[in-house]
């Protein structure tokens, strides 16, 4: 048992390496990569946030950062999706399935590779945010928890990207169900504060689990953040709320991507 | 046949409400090329997906080098290779770096990984292309990674399903060279093809496949024994298309068929008639020929022969 575990792990950093491979042989993406948190932090710090005034005063652009550092996180979902369903439509998937890789390897590399990307895409993020101003002000420990708490949720979310990857299993389709992923991130206190939103997309927004990210890196960071009394448990509460929703999202997609993997016989 | 290597014994599997296979029987010697002929939707993919741990058959049993393609699926996995249809090499990866983290999957040391990698790509004539990506290369050179992909480990057996499928002649060929140089040093090759003249050139036992279920195997020639040859004349005077017809009935035993003006087709077996003596028959009953010849039938005749199918059995009615 202790060898196929040690292979398990030795085949994930191989399909990690090779995700790697991939950055190193199509440097435009890694400009893609690039140019993107940028255009973020440049439409909504500028062009929206200009308009919109944080309750509570403060700057919007310290307001906007974990925000877009979430967003950033979120999204990275469709990159695993795309990456999934793209090995499957092509067959890479049952080559490694007809050889003797150990079956919880391929998912663990996947999710692995991922956890890669998004620390690259989260740095990214980082320096542009440090550009227009946005500080954390609570100290290397809190700062560092603030990104491991993305990171752990990054995680949990690329497993839910591995289920929908070989769910759809080409890659057409992936692409076509990929913007579905904004509005659930846009259905939160990511850009705006939720108190001025309609009762029942309030309290959508409050239980979306991307809020309590967003709350509980403002709160590690010491990031402005609204402090009503009537907000919502997760927002209360945000870094337990955000640790059980990684906990959850990794309790339900876990299996299911296992499960949908070891199925995909056909 | 001495302990084939690949052995499979009333194989069933189905999708849903399509029987893809309904009781195949399979043994392969070692050491030997199979083709596994047959048309779209016989099941040949299937077989194959079986046998390389891909599917899960519903009922009856194979084995590949010994082992249970279901109970010691980790152990078959560690003899065989796949490529073809359904295997595939990474696109956005150099054929260098995918030949190496193939290694690795197969618990190759890294070292032993890069050297056998290098060592693939100069057998295989792609040192050049090794550098580039995958994405760049001509379909041919893409095929090709993906056989060689399959190598590794130099595995005992080797599923190449329709290897050539959508090749131009000349890539085909390059695979077919790649091919031979293999079954030179041993490897078993179950081979899965639409094209007769692609099992006709490599397959030492061809196995035909319909409705999921093997209806004919034997060498190339073995098969085309079981519909016999043929004997065709073509006369002189078409006047005595009657009289040759007769005259051909008696000598061979069997029912001639006459396409006039002036062809005679008498189905003969291997070897019972001798050309000279219906040559001597017909010239001393004044019959005068254009051309007398014994034909073997083609493959192909084998092939749809075996696989009439209701639907064209029918158009000849019509006809």
């Amino acid at each position: 048992m202790t060898t196929r575990l040690r292979w398990a792990f030795a085949d994930g950093l191989t399909l990690v390496g090779r995700e790697v491979g991939h950055l190193r042989r199509a440097p435009g993406q890694l400009v893609g990569s690039l140019i993107f948190p940028a255009l973020l932090v440049l439409m909504f710090g500028y062009v929206f946030g200009s308009a919109i005034a944080v309750p509570g005063g403060g700057n919007y652009r310290e307001y906007l950062m974990p925000g877009l550092f979430v967003m950033v996180t979120v999204t990275g979902v469709m990159a695993t999706t795309m990456v999934v369903a793209t090995d499957a439509g092509r067959g890479v998937l049952d080559r490694f399935k007809a050889m003797p890789v150990a079956r919880s390897a391929v998912p663990l590399g996947w999710t692995g590779a991922d956890i890669l990307i998004g620390l690259f895409s989260t740095f990214t993020m980082v320096v542009c945010g440090l550009i227009v101003g946005w500080r954390p002000h609570n100290g290397v420990a809190a700062t560092l928890a603030a990104f491991g708490l993305l990171t752990l949720m990054r995680y949990a979310l690329s497993w839910a990207g591995v289920f929908l990857g070989l769910v759809v299993r080409d890659e057409e389709t992936a692409d076509r169900i990929m913007p579905l992923v904004f509005p659930v991130t846009m259905v939160s206190n990511t850009f705006v504060p939720t108190e001025g939103m309609p009762a029942w997309l309030r309290t959508l927004s409050e239980w979306n689990p991307v809020s309590a990210l967003v709350a509980a890196c403002r709160q590690l960071f010491g990031n402005p953040r609204p402090a009503g009394t009537d907000l919502a448990w997760p927002l209360a509460h945000p870094i337990p709320a955000t640790l059980l929703w990684s906990v959850v999202l990794l309790v339900i997609f876990v299996p299911l991507a296992v499960r949908a993997y070891r199925r995909k016989s056909r | 046949m001495d302990d084939p290597i690949v052995l499979v014994e009333d194989l069933h599997k189905h999708y849903g409400r399509t029987h893809a296979l309904r009781g195949l029987d399979l043994a392969i010697r070692a050491g030997s090329v199979c083709g596994l002929l047959g048309p779209n939707g016989a099941g040949k993919t299937t077989a194959v997906r079986v046998l390389a741990t891909l599917a899960q058959p519903d009922a009856g049993r194979a084995t590949v080098a010994g082992h249970d393609v279901v109970r010691e699926a980790d152990a078959v996995r560690r003899r065989i290779g796949l490529a073809g249809q359904h295997a595939a090499v990474d696109e956005k990866l150099t054929g260098r770096d995918n030949l190496r983290m193939f290694g690795r999957l197969c618990h190759l040391p890294r070292a032993a990984a890069r050297s056998r990698a290098d060592e693939l790509l100069e057998r295989f004539a792609l040192t050049e292309a090794a550098d580039r990506v995958v994405a760049t290369y001509s379909g041919g050179m893409r095929r090709r990674l993906d056989v060689i992909a399959s190598l590794i480990v130099a595995p005992a057996v080797l599923f190449l399903d329709e290897p050539t499928t959508g090749l131009d002649p000349r890539s085909r060929n390059e695979i077919w060279d790649c091919m031979r140089e293999l079954v030179a040093d041993g490897t078993t090759v179950l081979l899965t093809t639409q094209y007769l003249d692609e099992a006709d050139q490599l397959a030492d036992q061809i196995v035909v496949v319909d409705h999921g279920r093997a209806i004919a195997s034997g060498t190339p020639d073995e098969l085309k024994a079981t519909i016999g040859d043929r004997l065709d004349v073509v006369l002189a005077d078409p006047a005595a298309l009657r009289p040759a017809g007769h005259l051909l009935a008696g000598v061979t035993g069997s029912e001639p068929t006459t396409s006039p003006p002036d062809r005679i087709s008498v189905p003969i077996a291997r070897g019972s008639v001798s050309l000279a003596g219906v040559v001597r028959g017909l010239d001393d009953a004044g019959i005068a020929v254009a051309d007398v010849a014994v034909r073997r039938p083609t493959l192909d005749e084998v092939f749809l022969r075996l696989t009439e199918r209701p639907a064209g059995q029918r158009l000849e009615a019509v006809r």
